[in-house]
């Protein structure tokens, strides 16, 4: 047996080095592969408007929106009526997360920590939340005028229940064995909850954080289109009703800058507070 | 009681009839009220200062039910425990346990963990105090220079050595292990049972382990209760005569082999009813 192997063995004493072959994407930075794939997306929209097969009145050309950008970009610079829209926007969004924060962890902690919360409030919480949230626009618009009160409203109601859901989640997360070690340290119910199930949760709180800041912002948008006011929902829909399409994307644009600086921050936060979570990353984006 | 082998003395380091008892069991029974399941019938059990109790057993054995039952985290149905001198009615500061999982909070770093049984009985200022307590007890274990390193860089073995500092650092009278090195390889899970050994030589503590390795429960126990299931109740109660300190070697002598195989006779009888 060993004979055998031995032979085969001498016949190529050459070390088996060879390679793995590794997948394109694996070797471009990042960066790279966005702008490429950005260049490819405006070079197929440049394609298609220039050419006609889209009319300009559906989809801009991309330099008309360049233009746009620009425009729309020296207003809010200039501190003109934009930037008083986009902040209007921005404080409905502020306030509404508040809210939805303040409710959306009380109503968490209600449902995780209690039974009578998890037997008797979640159910009623489910129903709502399988209902279209829209749909109460105008039961807010109609008890609480066409100020921005309303607009909060609606945007702190679509964004609660991620952030209940999420809360309630991680306060099951905490494991049979770290409850029985709390329990066996004479630890109350309280000590339980805050030095235990909260922070062993907080990656869930900051998951439902995350859909809720994506909410908040449809919720404030959604409120501006239905209720009108100063805010930028309000531009987008006048632009809209113009006809003004490079308009529309330009503003979109901007206002996904404030999506997007509410995600980040929530993202940063749960960077700094659960750094002990090597799983909470994922992609490295956030 | 019977002992292994009757003949000799036992050599065991201490005379448990001399002993003072820490812990007094007496005619514990559990039944669940949901599925009337008897985890446990009528157990008695003495355990005495300095004395190292293994309780061994298949899974459903009433065991985990036992130790729950020892450490107030879970009341009898019927019955009395009492450890130095005062009925057992919750959780007490005087126990420490140790469980499957390390379970070091990883927001805390290392000595943080330790501190924490103080922090939750006495507060953040007397968890403070107990730094250089726990600092010490890191050291027994040679995880001094880990102190200030969070629980996610430790190794398994590292970390269930840091909650036996964390176990250690009230100072119990009665130290409860519920599988502590399961989880582990069996390399560091040697390694760990003699540091374990050497541990509660060195405190002269007394001890009480739950496991299902034989070779663990021998190498470690001055007695071993055997138990089994339908319903949860101690078939027999073994004393280790292994001399002490014990060391791996014993594993392979042929007395060790013998106690091994007899409690392997008592609990497969079981398996093959």
């Amino acid at each position: 047996m060993t004979d055998t192997t031995d032979t085969i063995l001498a016949d190529d004493r050459a070390d088996t080095i060879w390679f793995e072959r590794e997948a394109l994407i694996d070797r471009i930075p990042r960066s790279v592969a966005m702008l490429f794939l950005f260049v490819v997306v405006v070079g197929i929209w440049d394609l298609v408007t220039r050419t006609g097969w889209i009319s300009a009145i559906i989809l801009p050309t991309p330099a008309e929106t360049l233009s746009d950008l620009i425009f729309v970009g020296k207003n809010l610079l200039a501190g003109d009526y934009m930037l008083e829209a986009l902040w209007t926007t921005a404080l409905t969004v502020f306030y509404g997360f508040i809210i939805a924060v303040a409710i959306g962890f009380s109503l968490g902690v209600l449902v995780g920590e209690t039974k009578f919360g998890e037997r008797a409030v979640m159910p009623y919480l489910v129903a709502i939340d399988t209902m279209p949230k829209v749909a109460f626009a105008p039961l807010f618009i109609a008890w609480l005028g066409f100020g921005i009160s309303s607009k909060v409203a609606l945007a702190a109601f679509m964004a609660t229940f991620p952030i209940v859901v999420g809360t309630a989640a991680g306060l099951y997360a905490a494991s049979e064995n770290e409850r029985m070690l709390f329990k066996s340290m004479g630890a109350s119910r309280l000590q339980t909850l805050f030095r235990l199930k909260l922070p062993t949760g907080l990656p869930h709180v900051f998951t439902g954080l995350k859909i809720a800041s994506v909410g908040v912002m449809a919720g404030a948008i959604m409120g501006e289109f239905l209720g009108g006011g100063k805010g930028f929902g309000a531009l987008i829909r006048q632009s809209a009703s113009q006809l003004d399409t490079p308009r529309v994307f330009a503003l979109i644009l901007y206002l996904s800058l404030l999506g997007l600086a509410l995600y980040f921050t929530v993202a940063w936060m749960e960077k700094r507070l659960v750094f002990w979570n090597k799983s909470s990353l994922p992609g490295g984006i956030a | 009681m019977s002992t292994m082998v009757e003949p000799r003395s036992p050599i065991s380091h201490l005379a448990a009839s001399k002993a003072r008892p820490v812990y007094e069991i007496e005619r514990v029974s559990k039944t669940y009220a949901r599925n009337r399941l008897i985890a446990l019938d009528d157990v008695h059990l003495t355990i005495h200062k300095g004395e190292f109790v293994s309780v061994i057993g298949s899974s459903g054995c009433g065991k985990s039910t036992l130790l729950k039952i020892m450490a107030g985290l879970m009341p009898p149905t019927t019955g009395r425990v009492v450890l130095e001198g005062r009925p057992v009615v919750g959780p007490r500061p005087d126990i420490g346990m140790m469980f499957q999982q390390a379970t070091l909070l990883p927001w805390k770093t290392t000595i943080e963990n330790i501190v924490l049984p103080i922090e939750i009985r006495e507060g953040r200022s007397a968890a403070k105090a107990a730094r250089d307590r726990a600092m010490s007890l890191l050291e027994l274990v040679g995880l001094g220079e880990f102190a200030n390193v969070y629980p996610g860089e430790l190794s398994g073995g590292m970390a269930q050595r840091a909650s036996i500092c964390r176990m250690l650092v009230s100072d119990p009278a009665m130290l409860l292990l519920d599988e502590p090195f399961s989880a582990l390889d069996e390399l560091t899970r040697d390694f760990m049972n003699m540091e374990l050994q050497r541990i509660c030589s060195e405190r002269g503590a007394t001890t009480f382990l739950v496991t299902h390795s034989l070779a663990e429960a021998v190498i470690l126990s001055d007695r071993i209760l055997v138990m089994k299931a339908r319903p949860g109740h101690v078939v027999e109660d073994i004393t280790i005569d292994l001399p002490r300190p014990r060391t791996l070697e014993m594993i392979n002598t042929p007395h060790f082999g013998q106690i091994v195989g007899h409690i392997r006779d008592l609990l497969g009888k079981e398996a093959a009813e």
